[in-house]
């Protein structure tokens, strides 16, 4: 069965059809990037993924079951802005994770649990390279350490996917290609599913293992929010040279 | 010549500036007092620099023939009491009513208009009822206090929940958090230091409040003495006191201020960000 299964969903707030008809399977360990002009909305079908917004109808489960409708633990995020919590140090954030999760009370582990959620805090961060920073606040950071210390820190829970919101768009050129080693070599050593959204088309041909492109089908230019977005390409990436010779075959066959 | 908004005084320069307003001021009163004494040697309305001295001596230093204490450490130590108990009191009120407010969309659709509407009412018009309802005692001049600030600190507190950025909301639910969880651990510890921030501003209304209360009903304090010593015009004794006042709001100030930077040594960073 697909981790992710959607057929026939439509979203539409009133009259303004944002997405219809979408039929698609997201298999465990594929790294999805969903790329489409703006207002196509890929950021709508991101916040259904993550609960933040609800199909208005089809079938949308996970793992079988149906979405639970507002966000929890088996989807993890990193958003371009705002990612991590600043009154807490590096470490604090990575423990604030596992402590969120494990304590329903207090919010906060003690004794054997702490020392554990301690050793796996510091393996995680070991992981994104913030091995050295443990004791900074975010302020202290740069762009990229702060987007390290949110993959780390929804990483740290094992989520069942991990969404991803243009979480490289504010950085520069040279760290955002740290941070696509980092997360590639993540998602293949914690065999993760990951979905992005982002608007650089290299980018998402370099990282993904698959793409979808969001786009307009159809258009009425007297009701430019008649008809919604839908998957126009849907490209399964391989290793290198063959990218661009399927690219090229998919979109022969789109044309046709 | 550059323009005058780019010119930049040096730190020398600067320091004097802020300086010079209080030297002017200091100048020009004790050029008017002279002249006043010179013209009527009794007169009362800016009394000379000795006559403060010997103010201060007898209400600061020489304990009072009634009841052998030193006034002046009394009223301070009655209105920082009833300041510090107002505060304080207004503060954890604001924490308990703030965050649900602007945390939780159903105690906001019940109370928000109500405490809007609270908040119009004008604190010192209901100052009768209060003595009425807890007496002349120290309990309705704590009572105006937070009455008068709390709906301030709460009405800010809200703003400040709602503003907390909906990305760290929703992290923190893919964390696994629950309501109560996420208040505990993200939201009132982002709040706190904003709490100082907003009982730092309404620190002046909480004076004001004070004041007023122990003009109208009180046995000691500096906002009764002010008033007490009014009847007999002593301008040797208000002025001092207005003084000490102002020094006393000074120091809570920057006492929070530094404890804001102490406590929550992420904040500065976290705000020059926004």
């Amino acid at each position: 069965m697909s981790l992710i299964t959607i057929k026939n969903l439509w979203k539409e707030y009133g009259d303004n059809v944002v997405l219809e008809k979408l039929t698609l399977n997201i298999e465990k360990g594929e790294f999805c990037t969903l790329v489409g002009p703006s207002g196509c909305g890929k950021t709508t079908f991101l916040k259904m993924l993550l609960g933040q917004e609800r199909p208005t109808r089809g079938t949308f489960l996970l793992d079988g079951e149906i979405f639970p409708d507002e966000p929890s633990i088996e989807r993890g995020i990193v958003f371009q802005r705002y990612s991590v919590f600043e009154n807490l140090t590096v470490f604090g954030n990575v423990m604030l994770a596992m402590e969120l999760k494990e304590s329903k009370f207090l919010g906060r582990l003690f004794g054997a649990k702490k020392a554990q959620a301690k050793k796996d805090a510091l393996e995680i961060l070991e992981a994104v390279g913030l091995g050295s920073s443990v004791n900074k606040y975010p302020s202290e950071l740069s762009g990229g350490m702060q987007q390290r210390l949110s993959i780390a820190q929804s990483l740290v829970n094992k989520p069942k996917i991990l969404l991803l919101d243009e979480p490289f768009g504010a950085l520069d050129p040279g760290i955002r290609a740290d941070m696509h080693a980092l997360i590639l070599d993540l998602w293949k050593k914690h065999n993760l599913t990951v979905v992005m959204v982002t608007h650089d088309l290299h980018e998402s041909f370099y990282l993904g293992s698959r793409l979808l492109v969001f786009d307009k089908v159809r258009e009425d230019v007297h009701a430019p929010n008649r008809y919604g977005a839908k998957i126009t390409y849907d490209i399964p990436i391989g290793d290198g040279e063959t990218i661009m010779t399927k690219l090229h075959q998919t979109i022969e066959k789109g044309e046709k | 010549m550059k323009r005058l908004m780019n010119l930049r005084p040096s730190k020398a320069t600067a320091f004097f500036l802020g300086v010079l307003p209080f030297l002017i001021i200091g100048v020009f009163y004790i050029v008017a007092s002279d002249l006043r004494l010179a013209e009527n040697p009794n007169d009362k309305l800016l009394p000379s620099l000795s006559s403060f001295a010997e103010a201060v001596d007898r209400m600061a230093l020489t304990p009072s023939k009634r009841t052998g204490e030193l006034l002046f450490v009394n009223d301070t130590s009655a209105s920082l009491q009833r300041l510090g108990l107002g505060v304080l009191i207004s503060a954890v009120l604001a924490l308990l009513i703030g965050i649900p407010l602007g945390f939780i969309p159903f105690v906001r659709a019940g109370l928000s208009p109500f405490v809007a509407a609270l908040s119009m009412v004008p604190p010192m018009a209901i100052l009768p009822i209060l003595f009425i309802v807890f007496g002349m005692g120290e309990l309705a001049k704590v009572a105006l206090i937070v009455i008068g600030v709390t709906p301030l600190l709460v009405r800010d507190l809200q703003q400040r929940v709602s503003e907390i950025p909906a990305e760290q909301l929703i992290k923190a639910q893919t964390l696994g958090g629950s309501s109560w969880t996420i208040v505990l651990r993200v939201v009132l510890p982002q709040i706190m230091p904003r709490l100082f921030d907003s009982v730092r501003i309404t620190l002046g209304t909480a004076w004001i409040f004070l004041i007023s209360a122990e003009a109208i009903a009180a046995t000691e304090g500096l906002g009764y003495r002010i008033f007490l010593v009014r009847r007999y015009m002593a301008m040797d004794v208000i002025l001092p006191y207005v003084a000490w006042i102002t020094f006393l709001a000074f120091m809570i100030d920057y006492l929070l201020k530094k404890s804001t930077q102490k406590l929550f040594p992420w904040y500065s960073g976290a705000k020059e960000k926004e």
